[in-house]
């Protein structure tokens, strides 16, 4: 397969296709329509099926729907929009079916803009709807990255039957990069779990109602269990100049870009910084920081959000390093200068204080 | 007259009815499952079941069951039939669920004409939470919400949301039925009949009204609820076909 120059937008519904995705039900909203509208030509093309739905909510119910009888489904939005998604996602988690929800992020709160933030951290890596309940969370950083972890979303999603969220923001989705595609997955899994009429067999019914107060509880163990194994097996994590680093900078997605530039700035005036990139969201690689934290005493933070990833840092690090953010909420992209600077200064202070 | 006893076979057997006594469910409930069996769609069928007091109803139905989330069931349908053509697939809904919830769901599913059916039990409240005000309440009607009665200057009127799907191009078949009595009875299976027939057919979304009685939260006794639905609710449903563009679709 050639190189080819493509958004990302459009690389995750290529992506989707070549994983075997055979649905996508969506909403317009920006900035990620052009996948929408990707899918609408080339899905359909390649014999899947394409709807655009009345709202958020009535898509990611298509999606719970398709995935009960087996499909590779995806939908895909932005903030607002995933607000109302987390109806569905809720009962996704409930009914232990897979599928993968796309965020574009955007400003918030309410409809904010359409400028690139990271304000959704919480509600994508908290569970976002009702119950008790997580949600894999995959935070790409580059266009060739959003191919990648598109597909390995959709192994996740059905290797643990569970909704798998991407989580990227309008700049992620606008931006053009080269991109090698992976081939066209041959063998989807075998969905024995899936709804498929009874046949001459029994018959099975799907159902997120759980009057039992104890078989409830038992069903929340079990999904916990299997978070449990998630935790073990999936996290991800990028380690960037950290050889030598004195000051760990933590960053996903477009800040970890940006962070990237801002440490190759701080490097040429001779401070030691190296960046830890979280790949997944949840689980978060809190045992890379805490191992980490081993021999650097000094974390930065940096998001495009008043402070939420933070609060999993602190919690990985729970007091063995000092850890201070830097952000930029509501749209405005940080630029590496700007972040250079702001590690100067922290690193100013650290050398004061000795 | 031959009155054999013949127990549907998508029916489950030895199980105790969560309904009430005298509720209108057990018999829309048995109707479409004699006809899954008479249309020979049972083995390949997926019901999806609201929220409501359907929401059980996978302990009677014994075919493939989905519950959806409240109001989401022709969303929920769609996804499957979009992603499945080969199955038949259907959405049981109650008022609330499927005029007021699911509004917009109900709206578009039928717009796009979606490859499914729908039966709708309209019986005129909520019945699961305990009797409050639904958009098909009838006007004067007493509900726990509506405690002097349906007043339309403050709660506005009985929303028929069937007719207004019945107008789309792409709605091919849709009846307002009532099971009160034995001749309503077989009207409604027959209603039930030409809906599913339509999927089967390939010809396009069908949904069957059915009134249903509520004794429990109409505060009535099980005679008094049916009549109610003879005297009262057909006064503001009327019963009948609301469209049937078979004909020309085939």
């Amino acid at each position: 397969m050639n190189k080819i120059f493509i958004s990302g937008n459009h690389t995750f519904g290529e992506a989707a296709i070549r994983a075997g995705c055979k649905c996508y039900f969506g909403y317009p909203i920006t900035p990620q329509n052009e996948l929408g509208e990707y899918m609408a030509d080339r899905l359909r093309k390649s014999g899947g099926i394409f709807v655009q739905s009345e709202s958020e909510t009535a898509a990611i119910n298509m999606v719970v729907g398709a995935s009960a009888a087996g499909a590779r489904v995806m939908t895909s939005s932005s903030s607002p929009g995933i607000s109302l998604k987390q109806e569905g996602i809720s009962f996704l988690a409930g009914f232990e079916l897979p599928a993968v929800i796309i965020n574009v992020m955007r400003g918030g709160p309410g409809l904010g803009n359409i400028a690139p933030a990271q304000g959704d951290y919480f509600q994508a890596t908290r569970g976002g709807g009702h119950g008790d309940y997580r949600t894999p969370v995959l935070a790409p950083a580059s266009v060739q990255e959003i191919a990648d972890l598109t597909i390995v979303a959709f192994e996740i999603a059905d290797k643990y039957r569970t909704p798998v969220m991407l989580i990227s923001d309008g700049m992620m989705g606008q931006m053009k990069e080269p991109v090698i595609f992976p081939e066209h997955v041959k063998d989807l899994p075998q969905k024995e779990w899936a709804l498929s009429g009874r046949g001459k067999g029994k018959s099975r019914y799907l159902a997120s109602l759980i009057l039992d107060p104890l078989e409830m509880e038992r069903h929340n163990w079990k999904l916990v269990r299997k978070y449990k194994e998630i935790e073990k097996n999936e996290v991800r994590h990028e380690e960037y100049m950290m050889e030598d680093a004195e000051i760990a900078v933590i960053a996903y997605g477009t800040t970890a870009r940006i962070a990237k530039g801002a440490i190759k700035r701080v490097r040429s005036e001779g401070i030691k910084a190296g960046l830890i990139r979280p790949i997944t969201l949840w689980p978060f690689p809190s045992r890379a920081l805490k191992d980490i934290s081993e021999r650097i005493k000094k974390f930065i933070v940096f998001e495009m959000s008043t402070g939420q990833m933070l609060e999993d840092v602190q919690l990985a690090l729970a007091g063995k390093a000092s850890v201070s953010f830097h952000g930029r909420p509501g749209g405005v992209i940080p630029t590496p200068a700007e972040f250079a600077r702001y590690i100067y200064r922290e690193n100013q202070k650290e050398n004061k204080c000795l | 007259m031959n009155l054999k006893n013949k127990w549907p076979k998508y029916y489950k057997k030895d199980v105790v009815t969560h309904y009430c006594p005298g509720c209108g469910h057990g018999i829309a409930h048995r109707i479409v499952a004699e006809v899954l069996e008479e249309l020979d769609v049972g083995d390949r069928a997926i019901c999806v079941n609201p929220a409501g007091c359907a929401v059980l109803a996978y302990r009677y139905f014994d075919i493939d069951m989905l519950e959806s989330a409240h109001g989401r069931g022709t969303a929920m349908a769609t996804g499957i039939k979009r992603a499945r053509p080969d199955l038949f697939v259907f959405s049981y809904q109650g008022d609330g669920d499927l005029s007021a919830i699911g509004t917009a769901e109900t709206i578009h599913s039928a717009n796009r004409g979606e490859h499914i059916s729908v039966i709708f039990i309209n019986n005129a409240v909520y019945g699961m939470t305990g009797g409050q005000m639904a958009p098909t309440t009838l006007v004067g009607q007493k509900t726990t919400t509506s405690p002097s009665g349906r007043n339309p200057d403050y709660e506005g009127y009985p929303l028929h949301i069937t007719d207004v799907v019945a107008s789309f191009p792409g709605v091919v078949y849709a009846e307002r039925v009532a099971v009160d009595t034995p001749a309503g009875i077989r009207k409604t299976k027959k209603a039930v009949t030409n809906a599913f027939r339509c999927q089967i057919d390939g010809i396009g979304y069908s949904i069957v009204e059915i009134l249903s009685p509520c004794p429990t939260n109409w505060k009535m006794n099980t005679i008094e609820s049916y009549k109610w639905v003879t005297e009262e609710m057909t006064k503001e449903f009327p019963l009948g076909v609301l469209t049937d563009k078979r004909e020309k679709k085939k």
